[in-house]
């Protein structure tokens, strides 16, 4: 008897000492020198799209190391700025204006290339419009089932992302051996520009010939906060009545407590906001630290978009409108008597 | 001069005006028994597709596509009664479908049909992935381009006018091509009653994934599906200074 509880007690002893001579980051350490990761930063004109460091985040999240990749027109100077980004070991860079636009059939054959001579066992992506448009015909050509929008990783297999317009919630395992991934800006803030000192290498450029042409853009011009990334948003919808009570109502608003506007779909097929404004499942994704809201009923496609916010505040005269379920402050009022003296009294 | 042999693949979702319920297991969506429609963005595709004919643009004919359980046949129904030609099914009740299988379909699809354009929803309502069309476009190595708001095609040179972050972009490729469909391209018409009874008539093909001898398998396994957390709301106030002092006690402002 005696015997045998000593054992035990000896026993539980000597694990416990092995658990702790065996320290579990050195279990991740060796985990994490099969796991690399390659994080798509995007550029414009010769400047980093900060929020394209999101891709980074999620690499030094899953541990293992972390190369940056980037291309066009400067990039070896845009990748200098970047190397002062703290995470990212190294960064590829591909001094080739003919990937500015980012045009797909371009730019997807230039990932492949850079993927398997790297032999990256993850690929992160910003789900921007340039991410969404490139990443899923990179996954086609390495054959991969690619994993969108996501908002958290479990682990190197395993991530978490909404379906069904952010009324549900779906971990998802990958079999993959590649695992490309976007991901929701939202849910992962851009890594830090800082003290990192990664080193810089130019990448291959498989120089393919482009199927398609850029012809033009036209974005819309903003001194206000980027919609998707603002601290602020203050939103307008169909209550609005028309694009001259829109711009009447809403801007003043927003530059008294210096917020990005967005709007809802109906306020945009009505053509009172710029598509780009749009927030929603099919729109744009926010999450700011308040979002004010004004004449939105609050339709499920619309709370996609904006359900994650810290603070949200709702003016309608519609006390029964759907919006006032999630609005931790609601006000039930005419908005054109109510935003106006918001107004006001916020400018004092 | 080609002129368009078009593909419009359609998927059947759960109707958009419905609220998802997680099922009891937290394994899928339950949705027996709801009403379940064309994928919204998928109508906007049929419709682009149309209306090229009815601009004059020389079609030759606009073939339908879903892969899916039987009642699919519905959608591909719809979809011919809003003027696809013809439609094509393929048979598969047990499965979910990724979009890298319905890709890899869908490009042997365009070689046994001899397509030259495809136009494909930007996304669908139920899985939210945004993929299948530039996974085609990847895997047939054509043209593409995604979130279309215009499409204006002369001769054998498509030019399509995206949505992108921050404003619009147009981008221009020769046939062929794969373009997805944004909510600002058209508004999808209503098929009439004499339509929908001209639409029973139309030839529809069922096929079975066997048929195309592509190897399917899942790659992604499901852990688990959950209700998101519930968002409550906290009450309303009186007035404008209810509103504000209300705001700044949760420090927003």
């Amino acid at each position: 008897m005696y015997s045998i509880a000593r054992h035990t007690a000896l026993r539980q002893a000597r694990s416990a000492c092995l658990n702790a001579a065996r320290p579990t980051v050195f279990q991740q350490s060796s985990l994490a020198r099969l796991l690399s990761t390659l994080a798509v930063l995007e550029q414009r004109e010769g400047k980093l799209n900060s929020s394209s460091l999101a891709a980074v985040t999620a690499g030094t999240q899953l541990g293992g190391s972390v190369t940056a990749i980037l291309a066009g027109k400067n990039a070896k100077a845009v990748a200098e700025e970047a190397s002062k980004v703290e995470g990212i070991e190294k960064i590829l860079y591909i001094e080739n204006e003919a990937y500015d636009k980012g045009l797909p059939e371009h730019y997807a054959p230039l990932l492949v290339e850079n993927i398997k001579k790297g032999g990256f066992s993850h690929i992160f992506a910003g789900h921007s419009a340039f991410g969404k448009t490139l990443m899923p015909r990179v996954a086609a050509l390495l054959d991969v089932q690619q994993i969108s929008d996501i908002t958290a990783i479990e682990n190197e297999n395993t991530f978490v992302r909404p379906i069904y317009a952010g009324n549900a919630i779906l971990t998802v395992e990958s079999t993959d051996s590649i695992k490309i991934v976007t991901l929701r800006g939202t849910s992962f803030a851009p890594a830090a520009i800082g003290s990192g000192s990664a080193a810089l290498e130019e990448g291959l450029d498989p120089k393919s010939a482009p199927t398609a042409e850029w012809v033009s853009e036209s974005l819309a011009k903003s001194d206000r906060p980027e919609l998707s990334t603002a601290e602020r948003v203050v939103s307008g919808g169909r209550g609005l009545k028309s694009k001259e009570e829109f711009d009447k109502i809403i801007p003043p608003l927003a530059d008294a407590i210096g917020a990005a506007i967005g709007a809802s779909r109906a306020a945009v097929d009505s053509g009172f906001a710029d598509n780009s404004l749009q927030v929603g499942q099919t729109g744009k994704n926010v999450a700011p630290q308040l979002y004010l809201c004004a004449g939105i009923s609050g339709a499920i496609q619309h709370l996609a978009g904006m359900k994650d916010s810290k603070v949200i505040a709702a003016i309608n005269k519609n006390a029964e409108a759907p919006i006032f379920e999630v609005a931790d402050v609601g006000l039930v009022a005419d908005l054109f008597d109510a935003v106006p003296e918001m107004t006001e009294k916020l400018k004092k | 001069m080609s002129s368009l042999r078009i593909l419009v693949p359609v998927k059947r979702v759960l109707d958009y005006t419905l609220k998802p319920r997680v099922n009891k297991t937290q394994t899928a969506i339950d949705i027996t028994g709801l009403k379940q429609s064309m994928n919204p963005f998928d109508e906007l595709s049929i419709e682009e597709a149309v209306r090229l004919r009815e601009r004059k643009v020389p079609v030759d004919d606009i073939l339908a596509f879903s892969a899916g359980p039987a009642k699919s046949q519905d959608v591909l129904r719809t979809a011919m009664a809003m003027g696809a030609d013809r439609a094509l099914h393929v048979v598969e009740e047990k499965e979910d479908l990724e979009p890298l299988g319905v890709a890899k379909l869908l490009a042997q699809v365009v070689k046994d049909e001899d397509r030259n354009l495809v136009i494909l929803g930007k996304q669908s309502i139920d899985d939210d992935a945004g993929q299948t069309g530039q996974m085609l476009a990847g895997l047939l190595g054509w043209s593409q381009a995604t979130q279309a708001s215009k499409v204006e095609v002369e001769g054998d040179v498509v030019t399509v006018t995206k949505e992108v972050d921050g404003g619009v972009e147009t981008v221009k490729s020769k046939l062929p091509m794969v373009v997805t469909t944004d909510l600002r391209l058209n508004e999808p018409r209503y098929a009439s009653l004499p339509n929908i009874m001209k639409a029973k008539k139309k030839p529809l093909v069922k096929k079975a994934l066997e048929d195309y001898g592509i190897d399917l398998k899942k790659r992604l396994k499901t852990v688990k599906v959950t209700e998101p957390p519930v968002r409550k709301g906290g009450g309303k106030v009186e007035d404008v200074d209810g509103l504000i002092g209300k705001l700044k006690e949760l420090g927003a402002l």
